[in-house]
């Protein structure tokens, strides 16, 4: 059996979900994302729920510290109620709980599925990609000495001796020489992966404000890491639009700002190219990501991107992901073509609306919760 | 399910060697147990105060998640968990490297001397392992009968109001209360035979109430605890609001035993909360001794250097009780070694001979140990502050700067400094409240009156833990305090938050 406090676990983890004693769900310090801060620096939140109490207000009270510094300077940021690692009894820290790491990516991404509940991807298709890996299973007799082989070394060396006669079993003195040294070398295998590949259609229409594009950037980002911890190679590539639709290079699909009307259907005419031209569907995990602000420019056009969706984009994919940002002029009419077509739960076609940046999250958990 | 066991072997020898070094200083201590176990375990220990069982509630999962994400994201590490026991119980991390072993069990003999012989723990249960055990049985069978979700919807409201106690209770002996009992008895037969007419109303109108508290109980309470009771009327001021609720709402028989079992972990855990400067201090005083004096292999200085330093860093937005405890411990050492205090040695003003001063008193060892054992961090720190030490450990306090929206360095006068330190460990950093009136406008609404002290109360904070008193009153409650400079009575009827003034 396991611990007890197992059990509060969970269950604290459901409260924090808003699963279970609603009631309590108010108290939970909020901050549920994961922010980037520099190259590698990441703010991890610990959710918290604060049972409330009597307590003094936090600014009034001000506080103590230690160092050198004159009146007037700054103490740096906000009180840290975790400035204490080493020695202690579990402490009353009181205060929001968000700390601030340095991770590495792959890190980063397993601590976003395990925030967000991400199943690992089942990728379809047969394993194509060839992809070589060095494995150390062989046994050589030159190398660095990081390298060496301490025991077939000496196995080396006593086989010799035995064989020279110069082992004596009354003194079982091993000495190898140089000739005795055994390293660790390398063998090349082929290994071979599965290949995945998500292109990003963005809308770049006039309603497209930067705040639109900055929720599409970071959604992406999360979106990229989480792929690429689960697929070893994954491509990626980028088409804008307006009406008419471009391919386009990293920094331009986060940059761009075009203006002009939309024609969606330009957008997955040119996704449709792609796939045909370089991704075979049977060989590749295809993943197709639209974010716009819903507003197509005719009926007819929508018309035209639903039996593109049909016919050449949703047989092909792994899953199609349309994302609606709600831009200052509302959120538009696309959607719910979309779910008056598909309906809301479908197998290859995942829509979610993102409402401002804190639906980030939960949009990401959307897209990628179904483990496809 | 064992999940740490008994030292044995290597450390079992280090634990002789240091032990024999603790009483060598002259440390008097409850007999020590060490045992070992993994960094899971003792994320477990450490989310349940160091108990290896509680009662069942999520708040135990919630510590418990940080400091394993803590522990996994290599943010935080605990080296040593100690409880206040007869015998003492510690734990060591297995993972720690041997000099860690040697600090971590250095330290414990301090914390286990101040456990024994410091005054605030004297009457402490030290049998806490088995009540704290029972405690959760005793829960886990309410969560059966009752629900589990009723059950702990009741301790969070009952947890709101943890931190409501009075220092004083932790002197409260049941021998001392029936003491006071007995005088109070003499008291009323002595009124009885002078029979005040006014007086016998008013015990009239009480012993009314008390019926009418008391219809709401299914069952009496233990009857030396009742007759204790009625001899305190419902408006007595207290600050040990647990206690008081359990005598005066109505509520469930269950319902009064769980806050009488968080009630007294609460008053249990108090000490600590009192005495962390001191106890991290005098701990670490005493490791730094044996360590260096005697323990330490010279293989292993520039390791005890690098860990010793980090358990002492200084910051500018806290204070780290274990630097200003040692400091304040070596002080005081020093002082008393050299007659550096009294009259004389104060009224001198010669900055040079004053410098040099040495009486050759040679008491310091004497006065730590006599501090050690009669003061708390306030009395502490009001006695034995001195502007040199704040001006040599860097001190200052700082406040906020709402022009810059930063916390900044406000002062580093020696007054200004204490004053905040005190402040901050005024009522162990908790602020004061206490029941006014149980029977306020005569409408049996409750009155708690904050007594502020310069530090307005969070009244978002105030507003949800006046909504779980009244869950537990089930009658008005109302908050005396000072909010922006105003006198305010903050009232909650069941459906509204709004002040008076």
């Amino acid at each position: 059996m396991d611990h007890p406090i197992k059990r509060d676990h969970a269950r604290f983890r459901k409260i924090v979900k808003g699963k279970i004693r609603d009631n309590l769900r108010k108290y939970v310090s909020q901050g549920n994302q994961i922010i980037p801060k520099g190259t590698d620096k990441f703010t991890v939140p610990m959710p918290t729920i604060d049972i409330p109490r009597f307590r003094f207000g936090d600014k009034s009270q001000g506080g103590m510290g230690q160092g050198q510094g004159q009146p007037g300077d700054p103490v740096d940021g906000q009180q840290d109620p975790n400035g204490q690692p080493g020695q202690g009894e579990a402490g009353e820290g009181e205060g929001n709980k968000e700390l601030e790491v340095e991770l590495s990516l792959d890190e980063l991404a397993r601590i976003l599925g395990d925030e967000l509940e991400l199943p690992n991807i089942e990728p379809k298709g047969k394993k194509s990609l060839k992809s070589t890996v060095d494995r150390y299973t062989n046994i050589g007799t030159t190398g660095p000495d990081s390298l060496r082989h301490l025991r077939r070394t000496y196995k080396q060396a006593l086989k010799r001796q035995i064989a020279t006669d110069s082992y004596d079993p009354e003194n079982p003195a091993v000495i190898p020489i140089r000739r005795d040294f055994r390293y660790r070398s390398s063998d090349t295998k082929v290994e071979m992966q599965n290949a995945a590949v998500v292109i990003y259609m963005m809308d770049v229409s006039g309603s497209m404000g930067d705040e639109q594009k900055e929720i599409v950037r970071t959604e992406s980002f999360w979106i990229n890491l989480w792929l690429k911890s689960q697929y070893k190679d994954i491509e990626i590539r980028y088409i804008i639009h307006d009406a008419t639709a471009k391919e386009v290079d990293e920094q331009t699909f986060f940059r761009t700002r075009e203006s002009g009307g939309t024609l969606i259907s330009s957008a997955y005419n040119l996704c449709k190219e792609i796939i045909e031209k370089d991704y075979n569907p049977n060989e590749w995990n295809i993943y197709p990501f639209h974010f716009s602000d819903g507003d197509n420019w005719s009926a007819d056009d929508t018309k035209l991107c639903l039996e593109l969706l049909d016919n050449v984009i949703l047989p092909v994919s792994n899953v199609f992901c349309y994302g609606q940002v709600e831009s200052r002029y509302g959120s538009g009419q696309f959607y719910k073509d979309l779910t008056g077509k598909y309906g809301t739960d479908t197998e290859k076609l995942i829509l979610s609306k993102i409402k401002n940046k804190e639906g980030i999250l939960d949009s990401i958990k959307e897209f990628l919760g179904k483990g496809k | 399910m064992n999940r740490s066991k008994p030292i044995t072997g290597e450390l079992l020898a280090l634990k002789n060697e240091i032990e024999g070094y603790a009483i060598g200083y002259g440390l008097d201590f409850f007999p020590q147990v060490f045992e070992v176990c993994d960094y899971d375990t003792i994320n477990i220990l450490a989310a349940q105060g160091g108990f290896p069982s509680r009662y069942p509630h999520w708040k135990f999962g919630m510590d418990y998640d940080q400091l394993s994400k803590g522990y996994t994201y290599g943010l935080q590490k605990i080296y040593e968990m100690v409880i206040n026991t007869n015998p003492c119980y510690a734990y060591l991390l297995q993972a720690n490297n041997w000099v860690d072993q040697k600090i971590v069990m250095a330290h414990v003999y301090g914390h286990n001397d101040f456990f024994k012989n410091n005054a605030w723990f004297s009457n402490t249960n030290r049998k806490m392992m088995d009540v704290m055990a029972n405690h959760g049985t005793k829960i886990r069978r309410y969560m059966e009968r009752y629900g589990y979700d009723t059950v702990e919807t009741f301790i969070d409201k009952v947890l709101s109001l943890e931190n409501l106690l009075d220092i004083n209770e932790l002197f409260e002996t049941s021998s001392l209360k029936r003491h006071r009992l007995e005088l109070n008895q003499q008291q009323i037969v002595e009124n009885e035979d002078d029979g005040y007419l006014i007086d016998d109303r008013s015990q009239a109108l009480k012993s009314f109430m008390r019926t009418k508290a008391r219809l709401n109980k299914k069952e009496e309470v233990k009857v030396d605890e009742e007759e204790y009771v009625a001899e305190k009327p419902l408006s007595h001021k207290t600050k040990d609001i647990l206690g008081y609720l359990i005598q005066y709402a109505p509520i469930e028989e269950w319902q009064a035993d769980i806050i009488g079992i968080l009630r007294e972990e609460a008053y249990y855990f108090l000490p600590q909360r009192m005495t962390k400067i001191m106890n991290e201090g005098w701990a670490s005083y005493w490791h730094s001794t044996i360590m260096t004096q005697k323990a330490l292999d010279a293989s292993e200085i520039i390791d005890f250097a690098d860990k010793h330093a980090g358990v002492m860093h200084m910051s500018k937005q806290n204070i780290n009780p274990y630097k200003v405890g040692i400091e304040l411990m070596r002080d005081i050492e020093y002082r008393w070694d050299r007659g550096m205090f009294g009259k004389e040695y104060n009224e001198c003003t010669d900055m040079r001979e004053k410098a040099c001063w040495d009486t050759k008193l040679g008491k310091g060892k004497e006065k730590i140990f006599e501090v050690r054992k009669s003061h708390n961090d306030i009395s502490f720190i009001d006695e034995f502050l001195t502007p040199d030490f704040c001006e040599r450990q860097q001190l200052f306090t700082y406040k906020y700067n709402p022009r810059t929206g930063r916390f900044e360095i406000d002062s580093k006068d020696f007054q200004a400094i204490k004053q905040k330190l005190l402040s901050q460990l005024t009522n162990f950093g908790q602020p004061i409240i206490e029941v006014e009136d149980g029977n306020y406008m005569n409408r049996k609404e409750l009155l708690l009156n904050h007594v502020h002290y310069g530090v307005d109360l969070d009244v978002g904070f105030a507003n949800e833990t006046l909504r779980n008193l009244f869950a537990i009153w089930r009658r008005p409650v109302n908050l005396k305090t000072r909010y922006e400079e105003k006198d305010v009575i903050f009232h909650f009827d069941g459906k509204e938050f709004r002040p008076h003034s």
